[in-house]
């Protein structure tokens, strides 16, 4: 029983279908991993019982023609869940039950999946490292007290401790992919619109998008075939073609074009970054692509428009907490009070800090000085990508600037914790679809990642392309179980 | 630019964010750091550039406006902090 969890989503679906492992094996084996995985604490909510219940009525008579025949899956708690709670990772929702599901994972029920439990994140996705959780920051599995990344932390961490075959996290700025980074996974971030965005707890909504996170390209494209389909409640979800992106996945990327920004070399970037990119472009070579060297001018401006943006629709969103129709209530002496003190309470200092840059730069004297312009600058951010979209089919960069860091080492410099989404953030600026591949490790052993950039709605070639470097890299990701007593 | 105290008090009323002398002081510093690093926007020079608001660009669709979810009153109210069956209760407002 014990290799059940070392298999891939993939090889599990094929053994369910093949009748050599029932949903029950799959669904118990996944649960005794999770509950003896508590320090890596990267669930908030667990739903054993009910999930292992789903997993019988499954094994009674199941539906082997879905393309996730009774496989257990942990979410981000992100996810409304009906009837299960969901958090977001904030104080001020620690006790809201969804009425109703998220269509990204009603999606995945439909397909025949069992929900797990929901995982760990950092609140309302604000931060890189899963240490704003209101539920304490996670552990990577990689190593003891090195944080899994963020804000989709415990979605990494549970499917690199294997404590899910496969998840979902959410990315606004790089909230799949540098997780993935910092802990040997593959992370995608489809195309604004590619995903629904109803039902998942809004950040920045003109950002946010939902995504798959998994151990390998092929069940990275399983999923994301799952999950993307056109929706009706969210009036920013796009009718386009999607692609039956794991059946016509190949590793044939014989003329590609690919660039290669010269802006993603920054300053201070250490050399094994460098290196690491360097031996992505001849993976790219060997694989029969070529490379271009382009130019993207506008890329340093990037995070400081995203610092505003971002603040600015959360602060927004985030007006609705106020104590009235769901969520945490503090007493107060009056109505105002009462508002000021359940968000004041409520919130997390991260999450007050955006919610007061937000406010700031929307305010009257402000707007045009700060959130007008960052608007004209992402406009100039997305021309760069389009322009070198007449040239190139795929752009190829590091994930991020650094390997996994240690816990607490950055809390107190957020300018330096929002540094690690700089090779991220140009990408949910312009809307275009972005994937994370393990690529290497550093000296320390840690792992290190890869970031393919596609055109809008291209997702087929980006994960292509990371099918084929896959097969190159053959990446093993360095895990001893330390945690398991 | 900097954010001095003030501009943090009134921050905090827009945001109807109840803020302490102590945390008001640790927010100027932070909010100072990172406007210090947003700033770098105005080396460009942005006059003749249209705004993106989305980058979806496609036109709206429109849907008839029907109540698909009927009869949930009771599963609205029972995640409120405090209900009196069909109402949200708050704090007295008029006295």
């Amino acid at each position: 029983m014990s290799d059940i969890t070392k298999q891939s989503l993939s090889e599990l679906v094929k053994n369910i279908k093949n009748k050599k492992l029932s949903s029950t094996d799959v669904t118990k084996a996944f649960i005794e991993r999770s509950e003896k995985s508590k320090e890596l604490n990267a669930y908030i909510t667990e739903d054993f019982t009910s999930a292992l219940d789903k997993a019988k009525k499954f094994d009674q008579k199941p539906n082997l023609d879905l393309k996730l025949p009774g496989i257990p899956m942990a979410v981000k708690d992100l996810f409304c869940t009906k009837d299960v709670k969901t958090t977001a990772g904030s104080k001020i929702l620690n006790n809201f039950i969804p009425t109703y599901e998220s269509t990204v994972t009603e999606n995945i029920w439909k397909e025949g999946a069992i929900l797990l439990g929901k995982l760990n994140c950092d609140e309302f996705a604000m931060g890189s490292s899963n240490e704003t959780s209101f539920f304490g920051n996670v552990q990577n599995p990689i190593d003891k007290d090195l944080v899994p990344g963020g804000s989709s932390g415990g979605s990494a961490s549970a499917v690199a401790g294997q404590l899910t075959p496969i998840t979902i996290g959410t990315d606004t700025g790089g909230s799949i992919r540098q997780p993935a980074s910092f802990t040997g996974t593959v992370g995608l971030k489809p195309t604004y619109g590619s995903c629904s965005r109803y039902g998942i707890v809004a950040f920045a909504s003109s950002l946010d998008q939902a995504g798959p996170m998994a151990q390998n390209v092929k069940d990275c494209a399983l999923l994301q075939e799952v999950i993307s389909t056109y929706d009706s409640k969210d009036s920013t979800s796009i009718d386009f073609k999607r692609n039956q992106y794991s059946k016509e996945l190949t590793n044939n990327i014989k003329g590609k074009k690919i660039g290669i920004p010269k802006e993603y070399r920054v300053d201070g970037m250490p050399k094994e970054i460098e290196d690491l990119w360097q031996k992505g472009i001849q993976y790219v070579k060997d694989c029969g692509a070529e490379t271009i060297d382009i130019s993207l001018p506008h890329t340093s401006y990037a995070l400081p428009t995203y610092y505003i943006v971002a603040p600015a629709e959360a602060s927004s969103n985030l007006a609705r907490y106020d104590g009235v129709k769901y969520g945490f209530r503090a007493k107060g002496e009056n109505l105002i009070d009462m508002y000021e003190k359940t968000r004041s309470e409520g919130f997390g200092a991260e999450v007050q800090r955006r919610i007061m840059i937000g406010t700031y730069v929307l305010s009257s004297g402000y707007y045009d000085a700060y959130y007008l312009k960052a608007q004209k600058v992402r406009k100039l951010i997305k021309n760069d990508f389009d322009e070198v979209y007449k040239k190139v089919d795929a752009i190829l960069t590091p994930s991020t600037p650094s390997s996994a860091f240690k816990i607490g080492e950055k809390t107190n410099d957020p300018v330096s914790m929002y540094l690690n989404d700089i090779f991220t953030v140009p990408v949910n600026l312009a809307g275009l679809p972005g994937i994370s591949i393990p690529a290497g490790h550093d000296s320390k052993g840690y792992p290190l990642g890869l970031q393919i950039i596609g055109k809008a709605f291209d997702e087929q070639n980006i994960l292509n392309i990371a099918f084929a470097m896959e097969e190159k890299i053959n990446f093993k990701n360095k895990i001893t179980d330390w945690w398991i007593k | 630019m900097s954010i001095d105290l003030k501009t943090i008090k009134h921050i905090s009323k827009l945001s109807r964010i109840s803020v302490d002398e102590k945390r008001a002081e640790k927010l100027a510093g932070d909010l100072n750091s990172i406007f210090d690093f947003i700033e770098k926007l105005n080396e460009l020079k942005t006059d003749n550039v249209e705004p993106l608001t989305s980058v979806a660009e496609t036109t709206l669709k429109l849907r008839s406006d029907e109540v698909k979810s009927k009869n949930i009153r009771e599963q609205i109210i029972k995640n409120s902090p405090q209900d009196n069956e069909d109402y949200f209760v708050v704090p007295k407002v008029i006295e």
